[in-house]
């Protein structure tokens, strides 16, 4: 299932996955595209983002990457920063600001 | 009992929160329990009881629960956590009241959960904790708002000062009786968990005002400690100078407890005949109970200055960092980035190491955990490396000038520590080739807390709760498997005119004897083959054991030291080969008994058990025999 806010339509250039983000990119949550990772099916996978609170309006930093593959990744979510990988990261749709 | 509270029954309530929001820390000013509270997320892995006196006068049993971001219950600390909230256990009623905790300065994922408790329709209540935090940072959160548009009673709290409860306390006495509301809650599909966010985002957008939204120092500190290399060599020069000062910073204490005991042994010599029933007492105190409980208690030093480094690495919040720029690495062996901190607590003791894999959703990658948890050198394996590094490396530094400082026996330790690490990463990724094919790694998701400064109480606490529990293993294990080899050691006395060391009329000649031609491969000697059977109860044990066996062995020589009797009397190649050993050693009982309790069966028990003494013969034969072709045999 994926949730697409409709402003996405309007501009789809300037959205971007937030696994492909460089350090130091900032921006806002437009949309959850989850498939299956690890061993979890895609619903879970959203889930588990969601309740990591990767909803969408959020906004979002790209504060440090690890030195192998530049993953795992930190991202701060309002108030909270989040360690994970890459390839999960690239279930959120993010558009710069 | 007050007359208020007659009548009334106990009053039960549970905590409930997202991980590290300070459950812990309330609970323990509460009851004045001291269950562990730490600066990452995952710490309380089970439920723990308590209870106190209101003001009020009311009886209340409070619950402590592990830390979860919902009440879905992916992994198994969560699953205790959803069923006391939902009142699922059989035969247990819910509690009558919850108490929301949530950490003021991060409230946005605790508000959502609150909302998703509110759904269970059980009694709520609601505590902002960490408020001394949020006030210093400039956070305002208007409270009655707060609790307008919640519904609910909210309170704030200081968990970590006196006084700091006040609030909470008396909210809790203000609480109506508990209605018998049955908890009606659904796990929340992926639309209801957006429709419960964006209330929550809405509510703290009306109530709470942030100046910066980021902590300026936990910014200014991780742009070094998160820094891709820096980190990394940072995070490998802490655990250098943790190993390094196991070694330095607690020699001059160690001295100080061995002068005592050899002090004590020759007064008690002194004291005692040497002939007949007498002098059986006094071999027993001075070769059993001096020689063998104090070879032991002499390392009490280096296990506090072990334990004061986690404990500081915990309380500053850097072990959600460790785990962080560990991932990749554990990832490559086949373990969950999540592994990192219960293998990082197995350095102090793998028990509580595999009792916080219960963080790990996927059994698989929790299983791979445990198995390879007791191979993280743990406290008890101290005494020995130190033991034998003692007696047989070179007490001075590696090099000259800028490598003065490193100590050439500490540099044997760390790598004794490094060979731990590095088998318990070989080995998970051989479980994982062989047992757990193909199947893939679960994501790795963890929030980095704020740093925060570690509070000298929570250490003082901390360390004391450390050195009593090693005090008591040395008054209990340690003192009556001592009782044993000294027994054994000393019985049967050699007869009328026996011409062999009484020694070997013993039993203990006896076993050591039986056992020596299959230990004989590697090196070993009949004292190390007694040493080795108590060993599995304590590792320390063996070294206790030494100690004894080679004290009523020079009962006539009145042996000032173990490490150098040692030293006389065995090769380097034996040393290494022992060495060797006890990097891969089997674990204690007490860890096999947690094995079995975790994996809820005694299969993975007797795995881990064999594997480990495969592992252990086959290092020490290799030792052994590689230095004996170097030539140091
Ligand atoms: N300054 C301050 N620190 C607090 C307060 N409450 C808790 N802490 C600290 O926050 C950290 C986490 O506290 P814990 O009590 O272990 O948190 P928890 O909610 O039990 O965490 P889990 O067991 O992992 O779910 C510790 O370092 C505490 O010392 C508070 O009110 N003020
Ligand atoms: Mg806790």
């Amino acid at each position: 299932m994926s949730f697409i806010a409709d402003t996405v339509l309007t501009e789809p250039s300037a959205m971007l996955d937030l696994g492909a983000a460089p350090r130091g990119f900032r921006g806002r949550i437009r949309g959850l595209r989850a498939f299956a990772s690890g061993g979890l099916p895609a619903e879970e996978l959203e889930r588990r983002l969601l309740e990591l609170g990767f909803v969408e309006g959020a906004e979002v930093e790209l504060l440090h990457q690890g030195l192998f593959g530049r993953d795992p990744i930190a991202i701060r979510v309002d108030s909270a920063t989040i360690a994970l990988r890459r390839r999960e990261a690239a279930a959120v749709l993010v558009e710069p600001i | 009992m007050n007359e208020m509270s007659a009548g009334l029954r106990d009053l039960r309530i549970a905590l409930v929160g997202n991980p590290n929001c300070g459950k812990t820390a309330l609970f323990n000013t509460l009851t004045g329990s001291r269950q562990r509270v730490a600066n990452y997320p995952g710490v309380t892995v089970e439920r723990k009881e308590g209870s106190f006196l209101s003001p009020g006068g009311r009886r209340v049993q409070l619950l402590d629960l592990p830390g979860t971001y919902s009440l879905r219950a992916r992994s198994p600390d969560e699953v205790v956590t959803r069923d006391v909230v939902l009142g699922q256990q059989a035969g247990v009623a819910p509690p009558d009241l919850l108490v929301c905790v949530a950490d003021a300065t991060n409230l946005r994922l605790g508000l959502r959960l609150i909302l998703e408790l509110k759904q269970a329709g059980r009694p709520l209540l609601v505590a902002l904790n960490m408020f001394d935090i949020a006030r210093h940072r400039g956070i305002e959160v208007d409270v009655e708002r707060l609790s307008a548009l919640l519904g609910l009673p909210v309170v704030t709290t200081v968990a970590v000062r006196r006084g700091g409860t006040e609030a909470l306390l008396a909210a809790i006495d203000a609480q109506a009786p508990a209605s018998e509301a049955e908890a009606a809650w659904s796990a929340p599909d992926a639309t209801g968990l957006r429709i419960l966010q964006r209330e929550a985002d809405r509510i703290l957008a009306a109530v709470v005002r942030v100046p910066d939204r980021r902590d300026a120092v936990t910014r200014r500190l991780d742009a070094v400690l998160l820094h891709p290399a820096a980190g990394l060599v940072i995070l490998l020069m802490v655990l250098f100078l943790m190993f390094q000062a196991v070694f330095a910073w607690a020699q001059p204490a160690m001295d100080l407890i061995d002068t005592g005991f050899q002090a004590l042994g020759a007064a008690v010599g002194g004291l005692l005949p040497q002939e007949g029933a007498a002098g059986l007492l006094r071999s027993f105190l001075q070769d059993g109970l001096i020689a063998g409980v104090g070879s032991v208690l002499v390392f009490l030093p280096q296990i506090l200055v072990l334990f004061l480094f986690i404990l500081l690495l915990e309380d500053f919040g850097y072990m959600a960092r460790a785990a962080f720029l560990m991932d990749r690495i554990m990832g490559g062996a086949g373990l969950h980035g999540r592994a990192f901190i219960p293998l990082l607590s197995s350095f102090a003791c793998a028990i509580p190491g595999i009792m916080s894999t219960r963080v790990i959703d996927s059994r698989r990658d929790r299983l791979a955990t445990i198995l390879v948890a007791p191979l993280m050198t743990c406290s008890a394996r101290i005494p020995v490396y130190t033991l034998i590094i003692g007696a047989f490396v070179p007490d001075q530094p590696v090099g000259e000038g800028a490598w003065s400082w490193v100590g050439l026996q500490g540099l044997v330790m760390f790598g004794l520590y490094a060979a731990g690490i590095l088998s318990a990463l070989g080995m998970s990724f051989v479980f994982k080739r062989l047992l757990w094919r193909g199947q893939p790694t679960e994501p790795f998701m963890l929030e980095l807390p704020d740093y925060k400064l570690p509070r000298l109480r929570n250490l003082a606490l901390g360390l004391w709760q450390r050195a009593k529990a090693f005090l008591r293993r040395a008054g209990t294990i340690i003192l009556s498997m001592m009782v044993v080899i000294w027994f054994l050691s000393s019985v049967p006395r050699p007869p009328e005119g026996a011409t062999q060391p009484a020694i070997e009329y013993s039993f203990a000649y006896s076993i050591g004897q039986a056992v020596e031609p299959l230990l004989r491969p590697i090196g070993f000697n009949w004292q190390i083959g007694v040493a080795l059977i108590p060993g599995m109860a304590a590792r320390e044990v063996a070294v206790a054991s030494l100690g004894t066996v080679y004290a009523v062995q020079d009962a006539e020589e009145d042996t000032a030291q173990l490490g150098q009797a040692l030293a006389g009397r065995w090769s380097l190649a034996t040393a290494l080969a022992f060495l060797a050993w006890y990097v891969f050693a089997p674990q204690c009982v007490a860890t096999l008994s947690v094995i079995r309790r975790e994996t809820g069966g005694q299969r993975w028990m007797w795995f881990s058990f064999g594997y480990m003494l495969a592992l252990a013969y086959v290092a020490a034969l290799a030792t052994y025999q590689g230095a004996r072709a170097l030539g140091l045999g």
